[in-house]
C-alpha cells in the first residue's frame, strides 16, 4: 500500500520539495525588495536634493549630491518664520492626541460595557463623522472658529482634528476593551474598588498597547493633515506643512530648502514608528483580529 | 449579553459635546447655506432646493464626481491585490520583519503636502529621477501638461502612499493566523493557491474589509496630494470633488452651491460606505449563524 | 499502513543543543507496528507533540532517522509521507461546506470524483456528519468542527498513519466518550497505524492496545494498559498511571524484604544490594488493611468514590493510599496494612528493578 514512498520517490521528493521552499523564499525576497526600492526611491531623492545647492539641482543630473551642503537645513533651523512651523505642528497634534485619547476612553468603555438606550445609533453616527471629507469642514470651520475667537490658535487646530480622530480612536480601543474579559470589572467592584481607581488603577494597564495604538493613530492623521490645519491658522499657529507651501509660491522655487523642509517632516513620524515598531503589527489589527 | 445602563451615556458626554461642537455646528452651517443665497456679505435669503437643483445639471459637478469615482475604483483596484500580495511575501519574524515593517509605515506618517512634494520632484523631467528616467525610455512624458500623465502619477503616487496600509492590515490579519491551519493543509496536500483561498484570504476578510473602507473613503477625500502635483490640472483633468469643492468654497466663496455640493459629497460617501458594509455583513449572514 | 521505525532519533529546539537537558526529546529507538493503535501519554511539556510532528514530518528531528516501512523519510516534507493527522483545535476550511472540507485531501490527490463522493459519504455516516454535510462549515459548533477534523483524517484510505494530538480537547465530556468509541470502532474496520497524543490516562487506556509514556522527553515505557498498571517500569508510570496513583515509598531492600519505617515486609522476589535511592511502589489496589497484621498506619480520611473506596493513610509520615473494595471492611481497630508481595515493585532511581524469583 505505500509504494508512494517506493525508494526514487523517497529520494527524489525531499530535494524537489526543498527547491520548492528556496524558490518561494527568494520569490519573497524579490518581491519585498522591489517594493521596498519603490518605497525608498522618491524618498532617496528628497533627501538626495535636500543636500544639494539649487544651483547644483538645476544645473545638473547627478544621482547622488557631488557637493554635499547643510546650507538647506541651517536656513530651516536658524530662520523662526520655518522652524517655529515644526513647532506648531507638534503642539497641536500632541494636544489632539491627548484630547482624543483622553475623551474616547471613558466613551469606548462605555460602548464596550453596556447597552444603553441608542447606543448602536450613536456608534454608527460616531463613525460617519470618520467619512467626512475635510474639505467639507473647512469653511465652516472657519467661521466657527473665528466667531469664538480661536481661530490661528493650536487648540482650533486640535479640535477640529478631533472631527475625525476621536470616532477612530473610539472605535479602536472599544475593539480593545471588548478583549478584556468582563469578569476583571465585576471583581474589581467586588473588591471595593471605586470607578475611576478601577479604571486607571487596574483597567488602564490591561489595554495599555490599545491606548498605544489609538494614540498612533491619532498622532499619524493630525500629523499629516493639511487642509483644515491651514484653514485654521495663518501666522501663530501655522503648521510647518502650510509654511512650505506659501514659501513655495513666493520665493519662486527653491528646491533644495523646499526638499529639506520635507526631509524634516518626515523625521518626526519616523521617530515615532522607530519607536513603537514591535508594536506595529499587532497594532495594524486594532484589536480585531 | 451587556447590561442595559443608562447612565452610560455620561461616559460618552465628553466625546458628544466634542463631536457636537466640531461637527454639528459646522454642518448645520452648511445646511444652513445650502437653502440660502446672499448678494452681499450678511444679508442671506431662502433659496430653498435651489442650489441643490442647479447642482444636480451641473455639468461640473458631475464631472468631477465622474473622475473621482474612476480615480477610487482604480487605486483600490490596484492598491488592494498588490497590498496582500506584499502582506503575503512579508518575513514573519526576525529583524528583516522589523525592517519591512518600520520601512512601509514610513509613507504613511508623511504629511500629505509633502507626499505631494515629493512626487511633484520626483516626476519633474528636469530635476526628478522618474520624470528623467521616463525621458530616457524615449517617452514623452510630462505631468504637468498630458492629462494621461498627470492621471497616472497621481495614481502611482497614491498607490505609493497607501498600498501599505492594506499591506499591514492584511499582514496583521495573516499574523493571526494559528501554525495548525498551515500544517493542516500540507497534509492535505493543499497547494499553495489552494492555501491562500481557502485558509488566509477568509482569515483576513474582517481587516481586509477595514482596509478597503478606509482607502475608498480616504481616496474619496483625496485633496493635498494632487493639488500640490498639479493643482487640479492640465484644464481639469485632476479636479477631483475635494478640490473643486475648496475652489468653490474658499477660492470663489461661492457659499450657497459650496455647501449644497458639501451635503452632497459627504451624502454620497456615507451611502457607499453603508452600502459596503451592509453587503459585507450580508455575506456573512448567509454564510451560516456565527 | 506502513510500520514506523524511529532509530537514534533526539530532538533539540536549540541549534547548538549542550548536554541531555537542551533536548525536547531524548535519544529513543522504536518500532511503531503496521495496524497497530498507540497512546502516547505524559504530563503537558513532555515531549509528545514534539514526538508526533516529528512524524508527522512538520518538525525535522535534530539526530536520527525515521523509517516508514523500511524506506528513510527523514527529508521528506510531509505531503510526500502520506499520513494524516488531527489537531488539538478544529482546523476546517470555514468557506467551504462540510462536504467540501472532507472531500478536500482526495481532489487535491486528484482521485476521481465517484470515489470521492463515495469516501466522504461514507466517512460522514461513520461520524454521524450526514445532515449537516451541504452547510459551510463556520456556523458549526466546535464539536461537529472537530469531527469534520476527525473525518478529513479518516477519509483517506490508503495513509500511512494517523496521527491525533489530543483531539478531543474541546470536546464534551458525552461527546467524548462516543467520539472515542468511534475511533475505536474505526481502527478496528481499518486497521490504520494510528497514534493518539493524550494527557488524559483514561483516554489512553481505553483508546490503545499499546500506550507509550513519555516524562520530560523520555520515553519510560511502552506496554499494554495492563502492563503500564500491574508492571510500571518508572516509578512516574506508576502514579502517573491509576487513579489514585501507585504508592511510593522509600525504603530499605535486603534480599527478598524492604525495610520502611515501622517494619519490614516481604517482597515476592529476591534482589541483590541496590544502589541509589531505592523505593517500593505498592499500587492502591493491592495494599489491605488488617486489625492484626502489617505495618501500623493513622488514617486520616476516607473518600467514597462511588465503587470501592479511597482510604487516605500515613505511613511513617508518608502518605498511603488504599483502595477499599466495595462491602469491604472497615473498623476502628484496623490500623495495619499489608502489601501484596507479589505486586510490590523495587524501583532503583525511579526506575524499576527485576529481582530474582525466591527461592
Amino acid at each position: 500500500m505505500t509504494d508512494i514512498l517506493a525508494s526514487s520517490a523517497a529520494t527524489a521528493v525531499p530535494a524537489r520539495a526543498a527547491r520548492a521552499r528556496s524558490e518561494r523564499s527568494w520569490g519573497s525576497a524579490v518581491v519585498m525588495t522591489l517594493y521596498l526600492l519603490f518605497l525608498l526611491l522618491p524618498i532617496y531623492w528628497l533627501v538626495n536634493m535636500s543636500l544639494k545647492t539649487n544651483n547644483e539641482i538645476l544645473g545638473g543630473f547627478s544621482l547622488w549630491p557631488v557637493d554635499p551642503t547643510l546650507a538647506n537645513y541651517a536656513t530651516i533651523l536658524t530662520d523662526p518664520s520655518w522652524y517655529m512651523g515644526y513647532v506648531n505642528s507638534l503642539i497641536y497634534v500632541v494636544l489632539n492626541t491627548v484630547i482624543s485619547v483622553a475623551v474616547a476612553l471613558p466613551a469606548a468603555y462605555a460602548f464596550s460595557r453596556y447597552s444603553f438606550l441608542g447606543d448602536k445609533h450613536l456608534f454608527f453616527w460616531l463613525l460617519t463623522n470618520r467619512m467626512a471629507p475635510p474639505a467639507v469642514f473647512a469653511l465652516p470651520f472657519f467661521q466657527l472658529y473665528s466667531a469664538v475667537g480661536l481661530f490661528d490658535t493650536h487648540i482650533a487646530v486640535a479640535l477640529a482634528h478631533c472631527l475625525f480622530n476621536v470616532p477612530l480612536a473610539v472605535w479602536i480601543l472599544e475593539g480593545f476593551m471588548r478583549g478584556v474579559p468582563r469578569e476583571i470589572d465585576e471583581t474589581a467592584w467586588i473588591d471595593g474598588y471605586s470607578f475611576p481607581r478601577f479604571f486607571l488603577r487596574i483597567f488602564l494597564p490591561l489595554i495599555a498597547s490599545g491606548v498605544g495604538v489609538a494614540a498612533f493613530f491619532c498622532f499619524m492623521f493630525s500629523w499629516v493633515e493639511l487642509l483644515l490645519s491651514r484653514t485654521l491658522t495663518s501666522v501663530n499657529a501655522k503648521p510647518i506643512a502650510s509654511t512650505m507651501t506659501r514659501t513655495v509660491s513666493a520665493s519662486g522655487l527653491d528646491w533644495g530648502v523646499l526638499a529639506a523642509a520635507g526631509v524634516l517632516t518626515i523625521i518626526p513620524g519616523a521617530l515615532v514608528i522607530w519607536f513603537v515598531r514591535n508594536y506595529i503589527a499587532k497594532g495594524f489589527a486594532l484589536g480585531r483580529v | 449579553m451587556k447590561p442595559i445602563d443608562n447612565r452610560a451615556w455620561l461616559l460618552v458626554l465628553p466625546v458628544l459635546v466634542l463631536v457636537a461642537f466640531s461637527a454639528v455646528v459646522p454642518l448645520m452651517t452648511v445646511v444652513n447655506y445650502s437653502v440660502q443665497d446672499s448678494f452681499g456679505s450678511n444679508e442671506f435669503f431662502w433659496n430653498g432646493i435651489g442650489w441643490f437643483d442647479d447642482l444636480l445639471h451641473s455639468e461640473r459637478m458631475w464631472d468631477a464626481l465622474g473622475r473621482q469615482i474612476l480615480f477610487s475604483a482604480i487605486v483600490l483596484l490596484i492598491e488592494v491585490p498588490l497590498g496582500i500580495l506584499i502582506a503575503l511575501h512579508m518575513p514573519r519574524k526576525g529583524f528583516w520583519s522589523s525592517l519591512c515593517l518600520v520601512l512601509m509605515a514610513l509613507p504613511l506618517l508623511i504629511p500629505f503636502n509633502v507626499v505631494g512634494t515629493i512626487w511633484q520632484i520626483f516626476g519633474r523631467v528636469d530635476i526628478g529621477l522618474l520624470g528623467r528616467a521616463v525621458a530616457a525610455l524615449g517617452i514623452d512624458y510630462n505631468y504637468t501638461r498630458d492629462a494621461i500623465d498627470a492621471w497616472v502619477t497621481i495614481v502611482v503616487m497614491d498607490v505609493w502612499h497607501w498600498t501599505s496600509l492594506i499591506a499591514l492590515l492584511a499582514y496583521a490579519g495573516l499574523r493571526s493566523i494559528p501554525q495548525a491551519y498551515y500544517q493542516a493543509a500540507e497534509i492535505d496536500q493543499a497547494s499553495r493557491w489552494a492555501v491562500f483561498r481557502f485558509i488566509e484570504l477568509p482569515k483576513m476578510r474582517g481587516v481586509l474589509v477595514i482596509a478597503i473602507l478606509l482607502r475608498f473613503m480616504d481616496s474619496f477625500m483625496i485633496y493635498t496630494e494632487p493639488f500640490v502635483v498639479t493643482g487640479g490640472g492640465p484644464g481639469n483633468a485632476t479636479t477631483f470633488l475635494s478640490i473643486d469643492l475648496v475652489k468653490m468654497a474658499l477660492g470663489q466663496f461661492d457659499l450657497g452651491p459650496a455647501a449644497a455640493f458639501s451635503i452632497m459629497y459627504f451624502l454620497v460617501i456615507l451611502l457607499v460606505s453603508w452600502a459596503f458594509y451592509t453587503v459585507m455583513t450580508n455575506l456573512d449572514r448567509e454564510e451560516g449563524p456565527r | 499502513m506502513a510500520r514506523i521505525t524511529l532509530r537514534n532519533l533526539a530532538h533539540s529546539y536549540l541549534a547548538q543543543p549542550r548536554g541531555e537537558e537542551e533536548f525536547a526529546l531524548k535519544e529513543l529507538d522504536h518500532d511503531w507496528a503496521d495496524g497497530e493503535a498507540y497512546a502516547l501519554l505524559g504530563a503537558s511539556g513532555c515531549g509528545k507533540t514534539t514526538l508526533l510532528n516529528i512524524i508527522s514530518g512538520l518538525i525535522r528531528p535534530s539526530q536520527g532517522r525515521i523509517l516508514f516501512d523500511g524506506h528513510d523519510v527523514t527529508d521528506a516534507p510531509t505531503a510526500a509521507r502520506n499520513i494524516a493527522q488531527v489537531f488539538q483545535f478544529p482546523v476546517v476550511y470555514d468557506t467551504l461546506t462540510v462536504r467540501d472540507n472532507l472531500a478536500f485531501p482526495l481532489r487535491n490527490r486528484g482521485l476521481p470524483p465517484a470515489q470521492v463522493a463515495a469516501r466522504v459519504q461514507a466517512v460522514a455516516r461513520m461520524l454521524g456528519l450526514e445532515e449537516s454535510l451541504p452547510r459551510r462549515a463556520r456556523g458549526l459548533t466546535a464539536d461537529a468542527k472537530q469531527k469534520i477534523s476527525l473525518g478529513r483524517g479518516m477519509v483517506r484510505q490508503d495513509v500511512n498513519a494517523i496521527l491525533f494530538d489530543e483531539p478531543l480537547t474541546v470536546i464534551d465530556p458525552q461527546m467524548k466518550w462516543e467520539l472515542r468509541t468511534q475511533l475505536k470502532a474505526l481502527h478496528r474496520e481499518f486497521g490504520h497505524t494510528m497514534i493518539y497524543v493524550t494527557h488524559d490516562q483514561t483516554e489512553a487506556l481505553t483508546f490503545a492496545s499499546r500506550v507509550v509514556v513519555m516524562h520530560e522527553g523520555r520515553v519510560v515505557q511502552i506496554g499494554t494498559p495492563q502492563d503500564l498498571f500491574e508492571r510500571p517500569a518508572h516509578t512516574f508510570v506508576g502514579y502517573f498511571i491509576g487513579s489514585p496513583g501507585m504508592n511510593v515509598l522509600p525504603a530499605r531492600v535486603e534480599g527478598d524484604r524492604a525495610h520502611l519505617p515501622g517494619g519490614a515486609i516481604p517482597l515476592g522476589r529476591g534482589y541483590a544490594p541496590l544502589s541509589g535511592r531505592t523505593e517500593i511502589g505498592i499500587r492502591p489496589e493491592f495494599a489491605r488493611l488488617s486489625a492484626t497484621e502489617g505495618l501500623p498506619v493513622a488514617i486520616r480520611r476516607v473518600e467514597d468514590v462511588g465503587r470501592h473506596r479511597i482510604v487516605r493513610a500515613d505511613l511513617g509520615g508518608r502518605p498511603l493510599d488504599i483502595v477499599l473494595p466495595e462491602g469491604g471492611p472497615l473498623g476502628p481497630d484496623m490500623t495495619r496494612v499489608t502489601f501484596d508481595p507479589a505486586h510490590v515493585g523495587v524501583f532503583a532511581d525511579g526506575w524499576r528493578v527485576e529481582g530474582e524469583a525466591a527461592r
